[in-house]
């Protein structure tokens, strides 16, 4: 049993970080701001994602699997915030181009 | 184990190349964010050296309100960018030498630590049961300690003073920071609104479970802190004038209650800030809580900065 | 194989490192942000040294020395203090460096 949710880690957490991997080469390669967000938001949701879900059969009780939990929520409200404001910024300033 | 080197040694080399390209980047703003990644990757080598709790007052403190003040003069490095001239190649060349020499001296010292190492984890955990609390940071700096926690209260306090002091006299009594601005974004009020009960409750409980876990008022007052803070920026609530009693009630309460824990020790325990027996914990997390809203109360108004407004009649 | 280092000293190299960059930023870079700048990168390298101190002195149970630990959070406190009090000193020479200019344009012709 231990070693499924063992296998179950690996496989997410290999899952989440190709979505890092794939989210920083976006924000490097890509051409301009708003697409960049787009790269590194989604990076950090489905990548984060990934890794907490992977992390989670690895916790020791339910109270600190719901930290876990929470961690990505904030980490989802706050870069979905950010990112808003960013594109607001560039909307304003007539970029975006 | 050899795993575990690589990813150090990969950490290590990131910080270096983060701390070099932070030096000699043009843009001052540029360096600003750059510190503040360099903070979390501090904050990454304290995991690894086995200090949590120093860990989350790197990310707290140390990476985020001091970025945060820092960027609030980030205007001011730009205006300067052109007056300043810069030193000649044989200057650098010479101050480089000097600082090559101070990084040896301290490098030799690493690699030749004294045998057996000094420590004072034996003496910590010995007397720890008497304390009361689990957690032996939170032991050092409230029990055996808790003088240079009581100073560095005041510190903290002192540097507000400085702050305040530097007001131009017409915008005494005053609020701190810019006027609330007339439109706020939506997003920004929406996260305002959703995140700051959440981000109390979360303040509140690294404070409390920083008696026996990582975590500790420090970083718990920096969360509230943020909190505060995000309320201003959104719009929602505004920085408290200067002269509130209100507020010098909130920075004073956490140094009062200390100093009369402090004093009661003479009678109760016979020492200056020496906890009677058995009731060691509840005192300590009394005077923790009073510190929590000190410390939360000084950090916020550090982060909204001296007055900048007229103050209202 | 054997590395040459283990983790707490490779992290007193880095601490070594970090003051001796921070140095050099302080004494040659003219801009005062970018200095407050390097003062705190030379407050990292300290306390990053320091924390090595701590690990080394690991035992009772603990992953280090307890007083150092502690005494490094109240240094990161104080660092901030310091440098929020030199931020707004800054500013405000900026902002009576722009009057007193702003009053000899208006002085001259």
């Amino acid at each position: 049993m231990s070693l499924i949710l063992d296998l179950f880690t690996i496989v997410c957490v290999a899952i989440g970080l190709i979505f890092f991997a794939a989210g920083t080469t976006g924000l490097l390669r890509f051409p301009d701001a708003l697409t960049r967000l787009h790269a590194l938001t989604k990076a950090d949701n489905l990548g984060l994602g990934f890794v907490v879900l992977g992390l989670l059969p690895q916790t020791g009780s339910l109270f600190d699997a719901l930290k876990l939990v929470l961690v990505w929520m904030l980490v989802q409200f706050a870069g979905a915030t950010g990112a808003q404001l960013v594109a607001m910024v560039l909307r304003k300033e007539g970029g975006g181009k | 184990m050899i795993l575990a080197l690589l990813f150090d040694t990969l950490l290590a080399v990131a910080m270096i190349v983060v701390a070099v390209w932070m030096i000699s980047v043009k843009n001052a703003f540029a360096a600003i964010i750059d510190f503040m990644v360099f903070g979390l990757l501090l904050a990454l080598a304290w995991l690894r050296i086995e200090a949590p709790d120093v860990g989350l007052t790197e990310i707290a403190i140390g990476s985020g309100a001091t970025g945060v003040i820092l960027l609030r003069a980030r205007g001011l490095a730009r205006d300067r960018d052109e007056m300043s001239a810069t030193p000649s190649i044989g200057f650098k060349i010479l101050v480089g030498a000097l600082c090559g020499g101070v990084t040896l001296g301290l490098a030799a010292l690493v690699l030749m630590p004294p045998d057996p190492a000094p420590t004072l984890a034996y003496a910590a955990a010995e007397n720890l049961h008497l304390t009361g609390v689990g957690n032996p940071i939170t032991a050092v700096l409230m029990a055996y300690r808790a003088f240079d926690t009581f100073l560095e209260t005041v510190v903290v306090l002192l540097a507000l003073l400085g702050v305040w002091s530097l007001t131009p006299d017409r915008f005494w009594g005053g609020r701190p920071g810019p006027a609330p601005a007339a439109s706020v974004p939506a997003p920004l009020t929406f996260l305002a609104q959703w995140l700051v009960p959440l981000g109390v409750l979360i303040g509140i409980y690294i404070f409390w479970i920083g008696a026996d876990e990582p975590g500790g008022k420090f970083q718990g007052a920096t969360i509230l802190a943020a909190m505060w803070v995000l309320l201003m920026m959104a719009g929602l609530t505004d920085a408290p004038p200067v002269t509130s009693r209100r507020l010098r009630a909130a920075l004073l309460v956490g140094p009062a209650v200390f100093m009369a824990v402090g004093i009661a020790g003479f009678w109760l325990a016979g020492d200056f800030l020496a906890y009677p027996p058995d009731f060691a914990k509840p005192v300590i997390i009394v005077i923790e809580a009073a510190m929590l809203i000190s410390v939360a109360a000084a950090l916020g108004m550090l982060l909204a900065g001296p007055p900048m407004r007229e103050s209202e009649p | 194989m054997t590395f040459p280092f283990d983790t707490a000293t490779l992290y007193g190299l880095v601490g070594a490192l970090l003051i001796g960059i921070g140095l050099f930023g302080l004494i040659v870079d003219p801009k005062p942000i970018r200095k407050i700048l390097a003062f705190n990168l030379i407050g990292a390298g300290v306390f990053l040294f320091f924390g090595v101190v701590a690990k080394r002195g690991a035992g009772a149970g603990f992953g280090g020395d307890p007083i150092p630990q502690a005494l490094v959070i109240t240094g990161i406190v104080v660092a901030f203090s310091a440098t929020a009090l030199a931020v707004t000193l800054v500013q405000r020479l900026s902002q009576e460096e722009a009057a007193a200019s702003d009053a000899d344009g208006k002085d001259r012709p």
